[in-house]
């Protein structure tokens, strides 16, 4: 097999973040290769300088022998290069032939030539299998017939090299398999496929070889038949497993005996997204969620805190079954979610710091009854200095804060309302070390006053360093809890992986 | 507050159309000053300035209640339809005998009312665009209001009405007086309740007001029901200025003499923070200019001229960069 895709020491910034740095990159012909990575690894990057989006900083990228240097997605096509994105960029209320052929229609004459549209479409479908009416409308099709069209429609230009960005997130396990066998069929036809995905049973079911990156950097480049699941989970976290089984836990209170149930789920789940989650976090105790990118942490927290609405299962707040169909419902019942997207979930950017911080509690007190001025600045006042917030004055807009600061309001905000339980999803991302550090100070504090923290990470140490107890979802499901001396580093990388402790999966 | 602070606060922005009134009452009295002289006739104040005020009532009426839809990151499009077939409505109840001037006036604010929650229900509930959702009412207010009058002007006597119109109290134009009642109200109700916060948080972050508990659909209704209504009493004060009800005129581009009254006022089109005393000022801008366009003689069809050159100037002197550009200057000055 011969490479078809070559890239040698390819680099991309952006201004203040180097996104991709001396990366190797290889595909072969007739070969379906997966590319891993936690957020901010630069797949999308990679994916993005590779497709004419992004020109590289450095480097050379070579397709078929020459060398190539797209300038625009179009070209990145003309030249064979083809992606399917996640969200499915086609356009709904167009038929499938008009879709797959859209922007290269065959002419007549000047006109489009109508007859020759349908024969293209129908030949680019029948080489996939797909038996759907080129003259349907698109929207009136299943999502996994639609990622089908996009699929056809990529390979309709002639392309050698096939990009697959998490295709099988919106499709139910028969269509994957469906869509597995195409793939592999297309492999045999000598396409070469890049498979970018977050579900590690797929890429050991479909992928010949992995290629791993990690914080803008290639960790390696590896054959799936000959790497242990432990050691590409260990890879994407940047872990050697050796550091994980030494790392030393700090000393904790051990909870009261028995303490209440503060919050608690049962089989808790919703189509499309997580299923069976089982939890019961008492007060005083700090549990984990722990998980790699796409396991359905940030989906768990949703549905406990009535984001999204629960189709299976049931929550219980405080031993009483709740019904959470909005926020508003969780809050009143005293919990709280402080959310890992902060810019567009958490802070009202042009707002004060003051009315970032009572936002909450006023929203649970109703309109009617307003905090009165004073005692809004007495609050904001107090967590300015409870938790060390640096501001110039609680009347400056929060956006004007730094992301650390920012994130100490938030928490300010529902430490305001006096919840039960608060879930913390990725408290520390994007903040700086010093900041960090005064948050997990923080909720050990909160947690040794009684407060019941469900913390969510997407780093071992993390939840390690800070958690009680640690849950483990794995692809949408819990895959296990880890409790005392399984509470490490290895151990949670094996619930992560989905292998056993002794041995092979 | 230092005068130096509130030059950089977001109240500072109400300075402008405040600045742009001034620039034209002054025009006026360098080049016809009998427009600025105030007789008191019988206890009346009469005068170019209370006309501007008792005219402007009805602009300032729609841009309060387009206010509070604007900071919430909408827009409401039928605020003129509204006017129509409230005050329609109106005319009809007076003109036929069947009500009182309460009567009438429970007849427009109900009209106002129902438009408003149609446009609450479309836009808060059912998740469509407000442009699109307002947008509906627009078109099929006008003929709504007609079918209401059958397509005829409704003229009408009625003494109660008139004086809703034209009458004086405190010797001032029971218009413009109203109008100070209700936004003295309007600001109580927002800024002594959480009402105002909540508005702000919804404009500003939805998503973020609605993970902090705050039932944003809610807030964005009673928004669009509240700027309903004021753009139905603005109907009533219509027909009642001019004793009948023009089913094709009655508010005539008043959508977008409110939007303008809102944003010089200081309020962003993209929601959030809202100054309810600067779209009373920008209202009263517009007005002004409208006199000024009467009083110098400039004929009507050139007028809109003059009147754009003005809206553009005090539109750029907001906008950011320039705003920046002028501080800049100002320190330069002072230092």
């Amino acid at each position: 097999m011969s490479a078809l895709l070559e890239i040698r020491g390819l680099g991309k910034s952006f201004p203040g973040v180097v996104a991709l740095e001396g990366v190797d990159f290889t595909v072969r012909a007739g070969e379906i290769h997966a590319l891993l990575g936690e957020n901010g690894a630069g797949k999308s990057t990679l994916i993005k300088v590779l497709t004419g989006v992004y020109p590289p900083d450095r480097g050379e990228m070579h397709l078929a022998g020459a060398r190539i240097q797209a300038a625009a997605p179009q070209e990145a096509e003309r030249l064979g290069i083809s992606t399917v994105y996640q969200e499915i960029n086609l356009i709904r209320s167009m038929t499938v032939a008009e879709n797959i052929t859209l922007g290269r229609q065959p002419r007549r004459f000047g006109l489009i030539d109508w007859r020759a549209v349908r024969r293209r479409a129908r030949e680019a479908l029948d080489r996939l299998e797909i038996d759907c009416p080129v003259d349907a409308e698109l929207g009136t099709l299943s999502v996994a017939v639609q990622q089908m069209v996009a699929i056809a429609r990529a390979l309709d230009c002639r392309a050698q090299l096939l990009i697959l960005d998490e295709p099988t997130a919106s499709l139910d396990e028969r269509e994957v398999g469906e869509l597995f066998g195409r793939l592999r069929r297309l492999r045999g036809e000598g396409l070469g496929i890049v498979f970018v995905t977050h579900f590690l049973d797929q890429v050991y079911a479909l992928t010949d070889r992995i290629t791993v990156l990690r914080n803008g950097r290639l960790v390696g480049d590896y054959a799936t038949a000959t790497l242990p699941r432990l050691d590409l989970v260990a890879n994407m976290l940047g872990r050697s497993i050796g550091a994980a089984e030494a790392e030393a836990r700090p000393e904790q209170t051990p909870p009261p005996a028995r303490p209440n149930v503060v919050l608690a789920a049962r089989g808790l789940g919703r189509r499309g997204s997580v299923s069976g989650i089982n939890l019961a976090l008492r007060a005083g105790e700090v549990a984990g969620l722990a998980g790699l990118l796409g396991s359905g942490r940030t989906e768990t927290a949703r549905l406990l805190f009535g984001i999204d609405r629960a189709d299976q299962g049931e929550v219980e707040v405080g031993g009483q079954r709740a019904v959470l169909t909005h926020p508003r419902a969780a809050v009143r019942l005293g919990l709280a979610f402080c959310s890992e997207n902060r810019k567009d979930e958490g802070i009202l950017p042009n707002l004060s710091v003051r009315e970032n911080l009572i936002l909450a509690l006023q929203g649970k007190r109703g309109v009617a009854r307003p905090l009165a001025r004073a005692a809004q600045e007495a609050l904001a006042d107090h967590y300015i200095k409870a938790l060390r917030i640096k501001t110039p004055g609680a009347e400056v807009p929060i956006r004007n804060l730094s992301g650390g600061n920012q994130q100490k309001v938030l928490l300010a905000r529902w430490l305001a309302t006096q919840p039960q339980a608060i879930i913390l999803d990725e408290p520390t991302r994007g903040i700086d070390i010093g900041a960090k550090q005064e948050i997990e100070e923080l909720i050990a504090r909160l947690r040794d006053d009684g407060l019941a923290v469900l913390f969510i990470s997407s780093e071992i140490e993390e939840i390690v360093r800070n958690c009680g107890r640690a849950v483990v979802l794995r692809e949408r499901r819990p895959a296990g809890e880890a409790v005392g001396v399984d509470l490490n580093g290895r151990h949670l990388m094996h619930l992560m992986a989905g292998t056993n402790e002794g041995g092979q999966p | 507050m230092s005068g130096r602070k509130f030059l950089h606060s977001d109240g500072a922005l109400v300075l402008w159309p405040v600045a742009g009134i001034a620039v034209l009452l002054v025009l006026n009295l360098c080049l016809s000053p009998h427009f600025l002289v105030l007789t008191l006739q019988s206890g009346h104040l009469y005068g170019g300035p209370v006309d501007i005020l008792s005219e402007g009532s009805r602009s300032c009426l729609v841009a309060l209640g387009m206010t509070l839809v604007i900071a919430t990151g909408g827009v409401d499009l039928s605020v003129g339809s509204v006017m129509a077939m409230a005050g329609g409505a109106a005319a009809l109840a007076i003109a036929q005998g069947h009500a009182s001037l309460a009567g009438a006036m429970a007849c427009a604010l109900g009209v106002g009312l129902a438009g408003g929650a149609l446009n609450g229900l479309l836009v808060a509930y059912a998740g469509i665009q407000p442009i699109v959702a307002t947008l509906v009412l627009m078109v099929a207010g006008r003929g709504i209001s007609q079918l209401i009058t059958g397509g005829q002007v409704i003229a009408f006597q009625n003494a109660g009405a008139e004086y809703l119109g034209t009458g004086f109290i405190f010797g001032l134009p029971f218009s413009a007086v109203l109008v100070v009642g209700l936004y003295a109200l309007t600001q109580i109700g927002l800024r002594r309740t959480a009402a105002g916060l909540f508005v702000e948080a919804v404009g500003d972050n939805e998503t973020a007001s609605r993970f902090a508990g705050l039932s944003a659909a809610r807030v964005k209704f009673l928004a669009y029901v509240f700027c309903g209504a004021c753009a139905g009493l603005a109907g009533l004060l219509e027909v009642a200025n001019i004793r009948s009800a023009d089913p094709y005129r009655a508010g005539e581009n008043m959508e977008l003499n409110a939007i303008f009254a809102v944003v010089v006022g200081g309020t962003a089109l993209s929601g959030g923070r809202f100054l309810l005393f600067g779209s009373l000022a920008g209202a009263l801008l517009l007005q002004t200019l409208t006199a000024t366009m009467y009083n110098l003689g400039v004929p009507p069809a050139i007028a809109p001229v003059p009147k754009a050159l003005v809206i553009v100037a005090v539109c750029v002197a907001q906008a950011g960069p320039i705003r920046r550009w002028l501080s800049r200057c100002l320190q330069r000055r002072a230092a």
